[in-house]
């Protein structure tokens, strides 16, 4: 390369790797493309920006519920995202749209199924069943390896923090009123996390009609 | 920087031989989280009721300090190394530069206390809360600044094909961290992404899998295009190739997004369109693939005796086979298969293990005995026995975890004559214990091989000495 001694003709490869500024702004301009495609018209198109009819957002008890699903990194093992194929339908239920979605900050639509789906588990189960297999799911599942949750029971909800929550919720766009935010604090009062993780999933996936 | 003329004369390697040192050092602490939590999938008890030690939250700690810790250090290191060397110049800006030490070794040790504290914005390989997303975009700003600055000093006229390789990891990672990260804070160190449902799915795994293209490909191709020739002691293959594979990969990775969220609630034209471009990575990837291999052209007696040389050519194998697996299950009909399933578990492992960890390993065997006066490790045949336990047991993890895959999206889908379903989840859970356990032992050769790395490297710092390299003047400016 180095030793082609003769000019070359137009644009060449030599121009961009003798320059460090123009390296820079090449690499910049060529990196940015996919995602601006793929990403930008997202916010744009109807089907992924409008709710579902029907759909609330959580109540104070379910987000602080969410908070301790992000906590303890259940997105790890579980997804909440039904595709559309009739032996997933079969086992949880209708496939999962994008308008069930619109208020969940962060996405937990996960990439593993350690175990099972969750996003249509809301009555699934009883309260009950959920208390005695999230302390220790091998009581109820023997071949079960999830891991047991002891602690969930005895830790109550952050009362005095969770209005900040939803108040941070509202500035992303999820439509609380003022009445709700005010409220919060007293509907998750002397709560636990395992009733308020049990009312998180207990809401899960049933707006859908 | 000049304060005395003595020390520009020197390459800084003070910087290089920190970072060589953590990534050996964190190489064993995140594989050892990650051998604990395989543990834990086979025997659910290990978790022993306490909260920071459950899998939900060991499980980002693993993948936090293999890929950003282990693998972070690992580049950092070698491109301070590279950087220098195809410059002939001192690193620009030898307080910025021991910044990037200090503050990376911050960022980790904070993920280490929050992650299992239960602290994280919840997204997937981006879970590290708001301050330490700042902390974490003030190194890197540095980083590039400190990286650039050097190209912008350089002595020669060229910029050598591993700092292109570099630099595109650099500034990709940082726009990607930018964009991924937004998040309005909830307090301290609670945070909610600025995006949501679809729009979140979308950013975020179009930085995930842009991890996995600049953070450990684009990054690790640099050190492929230094080491491997040096090691080899051949020119790289081809100089054509090399131009043309670097900016077809930059530009398709950032494509392939998509393919993670194939048949979900994304709206199809995104899932094709990524699709389309994943298919169409296998060429780039191959390109460095085959521009690295047929570097040893004339020179593949060497592998016989050179250990060091196995590693580096081998995690090419794996790099080959791994972006070839990629495409392939990026193709929506078996996606329809792999996905969720402990199928992707494996095709992650067969890179990071096979292609980066190998790399890593090869590339640091060169590196360190330099960085401390010496010819070669304190122990070659250890370097043999690393990479031979290190090679079965990628195998081990990697088989194990295709059969189980497959075997669970097999047992997912099957229906009755009558058309019900034929299991219920948890006999694919039943099923895959005996994996579970073989994918343990793997990841236990793996973390032994490492171990005996950290020994060796022990052993030759112990009786070297920091080595003062001057700048070498180029041949013929």
């Amino acid at each position: 390369m180095s030793n082609n001694t003769q000019a070359p003709a137009g644009f060449t490869h030599e121009k961009v790797e003798t320059s460090n500024f123009l390296m820079i702004v090449l690499i910049l301009l060529v990196v940015a493309i996919g995602g601006l495609v793929e990403i930008v018209p997202l916010f744009f198109q109807k089907s992924t920006t409008e709710p579902i009819a029907g759909l609330k957002p959580y109540s104070a008890l379910q987000v602080a519920g969410r908070d301790i699903y992000v906590r303890e990194g259940c997105y790890n093992c579980h997804s909440q995202m039904i595709r559309p194929f009739r032996a997933e339908t079969m086992r949880y239920g209708h496939y999962s749209v994008a308008g069930e979605f619109v208020w969940d900050h962060p996405f937990q639509w996960g990439s593993k199924r350690t175990g099972p789906d969750l996003h249509r588990v809301g009555g699934k189960y009883s309260d009950e069943w959920h208390r005695i297999h999230l302390t220790n799911p091998r009581d109820v599942v023997p071949e079960s390896n999830m891991p047991a949750y002891p602690w969930l029971e005895k830790n109550t909800v952050d009362a005095a923090s969770i209005a900040q929550h939803l108040k941070a919720l509202r500035t992303v766009g999820v439509p609380y009123t003022d009445a709700e935010i005010a409220g919060a604090g007293d509907a998750v009062k002397g709560k636990t996390e395992m009733e308020a993780l049990v009312a998180y999933l207990q809401g899960m996936g049933r707006s859908l009609k | 920087m000049d304060k005395q003329g003595a020390e520009t004369a020197l390459y800084n390697d003070t910087v290089v031989r920190q970072f060589s040192l953590m990534a050996v050092v964190w190489g064993v602490v995140g594989m050892l989280v990650g051998v604990f939590i395989a543990a834990q999938l086979a025997w659910p008890e290990l978790n022993f009721g306490i909260p920071w030690l459950s899998y939900g939250r060991l499980r980002p700690l693993h993948t936090n300090a293999v890929i950003f810790a282990f693998g972070g250090c690992a580049l950092f290191a070698t491109s301070y190394y590279v950087v220098q060397r195809t410059c002939h110049v001192r690193l620009f800006g030898d307080r910025l530069a021991a910044f990037t030490f200090w503050g990376w070794q911050a960022v980790i040790v904070a993920a280490a206390i929050s992650l299992p504290l239960g602290y994280t914005s919840g997204k997937e390989y981006a879970e590290l809360e708001w301050p330490i997303d700042i902390l974490i975009t003030l190194v890197w700003v540095s980083y590039a600044i400190v990286f650039f600055g050097t190209i912008g000093v350089r002595k020669v006229r060229h910029i050598y094909v591993a700092n292109w390789f570099y630099g595109a990891f650099i500034l990709a990672v940082a726009i990607l961290h930018l964009v991924n990260s937004a998040a309005i804070p909830a307090g301290w160190m609670k945070s909610y992404s600025a995006y949501a449902g679809v729009q979140d799915a979308m950013i975020q795994w179009w930085y995930g899998h842009n991890a996995v293209g600049f953070f450990l490909t684009a990054g690790f191709l640099g050190m492929m295009y230094y080491f491997i020739p040096k090691q080899a002691e051949r020119p790289v293959y081809s100089y054509r190739l090399s131009i043309v594979h670097f900016w077809a990969l930059i530009f398709t990775y950032m494509w392939a997004g998509p393919h993670h969220l194939h048949y979900t609630a994304l709206p199809d034209w995104t899932q094709s369109v990524g699709m389309v471009f994943s298919l169409i990575l296998l060429a780039p990837s191959w390109g460095g693939m085959i521009n690295g291999m047929m570097t040893l052209s004339g020179a593949w007696h060497k592998l016989r005796d050179d250990p060091v040389l196995r590693f580096l050519i081998v995690s090419l194998s794996f790099y080959g086979m791994s972006t070839f697996e990629g495409p392939m299950m990026s193709i929506k009909t078996v996606n329809a298969l792999s996905h969720y399933t402990d199928w992707t578990v494996g095709h992650v492992h067969s890179g990071a293990l096979g292609w980066v960890g190998l790399i890593t390993m090869g590339s640091l065997y060169y590196l360190i005995p330099r960085l401390y006066g010496q010819k070669k490790m304190y122990s070659v045949p250890a370097i043999e026995l690393h990479f031979w336990i290190a090679t079965i047991g990628i195998v081990l993890y990697i088989a194990a975890m295709w059969i189980a895959g497959v075997m669970q999206g097999l047992m997912w889908r099957a229906v009755n004559a009558d058309g019900t379903l034929t299991y219920t989840f948890v006999e694919s859970v039943k099923a895959t214990y005996p994996f579970y356990v073989i994918r343990a032992l793997g990841g236990l050769l793996y973390l032994t091989g490492m171990v005996i790395m950290a020994w060796n490297t022990w052993m030759t710092v112990a009786r070297g000495r920091s080595a003062r390299v001057p700048v070498a003047v180029p041949a013929a400016a």
